[in-house]
């Protein structure tokens, strides 16, 4: 028993089912709700049934599809390079950038920056910031470890933290409310235009990952053993940082800071598939990505309020994955 | 294709102290070469800098007439591969999969060749680790382990083998089988430098042997000159012994 070699019988298999599942909760998740949706009267376009679903739950099926399959993804990607497994999209500090950045612009009371909304726009400058400012601590004149890389995010994601409690305990109780309710993370439903402003930086960023599987292979057994494969460990170091953080932090600034998925989904998978990333990567963003849309659809459906997404990816990812470990069962047939 | 190196005057110190002074060597031809020396005399340094993994403070190595940090990773890695003494995996990856990373610098496409799955499964057979193929790496013993990287490095096909420690975890079987294996290596045009503490295991497989002490070499020749009695107490500061073994072979025991 063990994992098989990856053939191209293997990988269309794995990935089919991947895409298979995705499209079929994609297909499905718009059409639970409190109103009842007839999918053949939205697909002829009558009212109200295509309005609410191309207009309200499509979209937001899509942006927890983006989401959850960015992060999934970056969270493999930070795992290979750091060579930690509990490295997370969150744990070189970008969504705590980003979060700052959210939070100053509740504190400061702006509404929209730049023709954008302010939170969004605060966000992406937060992140960008932490970004510029981990690459920076870590370099040692031309060289980048990933074991300063780790050390300097996990730094400036603390100082950020302690930022943003100090600003919440400024704030006055209906920004306090605002601060809590971005921090918490949600897949609220947003304008076409920022849906494809962030399928426009997830895709492209997600795919080129996807051209370097084989070498985040080699990352994840050891700088080194890169090097000695032909490699160049800096570049991959450096330019995965960069693709992971650019991922996470375009999620972050629209949803704010969803937990679990970057961290979960991946090792999930590579309980049942194996640790190859020219699999793991893809199938990653797939099933990353209908993983939150599945607890995005529960928090919104299961009690008459709507629940924070992120504590449903908790609640049900968490036992889902105890399970996998406990089970320890490596699928023979994927 | 056929690989030389060249080291010339390369120095290496770290925080003022050096590791390495004034290492002049030359490699030549295919041969197997053993590098010897106690704890901290360079030896891994050295490979390292051979590898392309650091550069030298002082001097320069040349493969092939070329600088090693003035060649393209990849190519350099087609000819070049270096095997560390220990790997620590975080991620379930089979033996098999290991061994197909030897490939990456060969990589054309998504997926492995024919070719590649040839060089995957003739390095496994030559390592014996043909029935550990879809084990988890993690949970193979320390030897096996060895074996794996091993056939890593063969799967690469290189003109050069490096490594460090090859046979430190070995049982005495898998001692014999890895030496053995690499003096067939050295016959079919492998320049294969190996560092060891077993003089034993030079002495009975080097082609010529290379001692390092404090960042210098003291001794590089056959290996009944380079680990005679003076020299191995003057590399090692231990007494030894020539024996010789009812075959007909030598043995160098030794101890205070």
């Amino acid at each position: 028993m063990g994992i098989e070699p990856l053939t191209p019988a293997r990988a269309a298999r794995v990935l089919l089912l991947a895409a298979a599942f995705a499209a079929v909760v994609m297909l499905l998740t718009p059409l639970v709700g409190p109103a009842r949706i007839d999918l053949w009267k939205a697909w002829r376009g009558e009212f109200p049934d295509a309005q609410m679903f191309f207009g309200v739950r499509w979209p937001r099926t899509l942006l927890a599809m983006l989401s959850g399959g960015a992060l999934a993804l970056a969270g493999v990607l930070f795992q290979a390079l750091l060579r930690d497994p509990l490295a997370s999209p969150f744990t070189l500090g970008v969504s705590s950038g980003a979060s700052l950045g959210a939070v100053l612009m509740i504190v400061l009371g702006v509404h929209s920056l730049w023709g954008l909304p302010a939170l969004w726009a605060g966000a992406a400058c937060g992140a960008l910031a932490v970004l510029l400012i981990v690459v920076s601590v870590a370099a040692e004149g031309r060289r980048v470890s990933s074991f300063t890389l780790l050390l300097a995010g996990v730094a400036i994601n603390s100082i950020a933290s302690s930022l943003i409690m100090l600003l919440h305990n400024l704030a006055t109780v209906g920004q306090s409310f605002a601060i809590v309710h971005w921090l918490m993370g949600n897949i609220d439903p947003v304008p076409a235009g920022t849906l494809a402003g962030l399928a426009l930086i997830v895709l492209p960023v997600s795919l080129a990952a996807c051209a370097y599987a084989r070498h985040w292979n080699l990352m994840a057994v050891g700088e080194e053993w890169a090097a000695a494969r032909g490699a160049s460990p800096q570049r991959l170091l450096l330019g995965g940082y960069l693709a992971g953080s650019l991922l996470a932090a375009a999620v972050t600034a629209v949803t704010g800071p969803i937990g679990f998925v970057g961290l979960v989904v991946p090792h999930a998978l590579r309980l049942v598939i194996g640790s190859d990333h020219r699999v793991l990567l893809p199938a990653s963003f797939l099933a990353g990505g209908a993983f939150l849309t599945l607890c995005d659809t529960a928090a919104r459906t299961m009690l008459s309020v709507e629940l924070p997404v992120s504590v449903v990816t908790a609640l049900v990812g968490g036992p889902v994955f105890i399970f996998l470990l406990r089970s320890r069962r490596r699928s023979l047939w994927l | 294709m056929s690989v030389q190196f060249e080291l010339e005057r390369v120095g290496m110190r770290y925080n003022g102290a050096a590791v390495l002074e004034g290492v002049t060597l030359r490699f030549p031809r295919a041969e197997l070469v053993t590098l010897i020396g106690p704890n901290g005399a360079g030896k891994s340094t050295m490979l390292g800098i051979m590898a392309g993994l650091r550069r030298p403070h002082e001097g320069r190595c040349l493969m092939n007439g070329r600088s090693v940090s003035a060649w393209r990773r990849r190519d350099f890695a087609r000819l070049v591969s270096f095997v560390p003494q220990t790997l620590r995996f975080d991620f379930p990856f089979t033996a098999e999969q290991v061994v197909l990373m030897g490939r990456t610098p060969y990589a054309g496409g998504f997926f492995d060749s024919r070719e590649d799955w040839l060089a995957v499964h003739e390095a496994m057979e030559a390592t014996d680790t043909r029935e550990l193929a879809r084990r988890d790496f993690r949970s193979l013993s320390g030897g096996e382990r060895q074996r794996v990287m091993l056939a890593a490095a063969l799967a690469q096909k290189p003109g050069a083998l490096l490594l460090d420690e090859p046979a430190a975890f070995l049982d005495l079987h898998h001692q014999l089988m890895v030496y053995e294996l690499l003096r067939r290596q050295a016959r079919l045009g492998l320049l294969v430098i190996a560092v060891t503490h077993d003089v034993n295991l030079a002495a009975s497989y080097a082609d010529r042997v290379v001692a390092l002490r404090a960042g210098r070499v003291l001794a590089d020749a056959a290996p009944c000159e380079a680990l005679s009695v003076e020299r191995i107490r003057e590399v090692f500061g231990v007494r030894a012994e020539w024996l010789q073994r009812s075959g007909g072979g030598a043995w160098i025991a030794y101890g205070n």
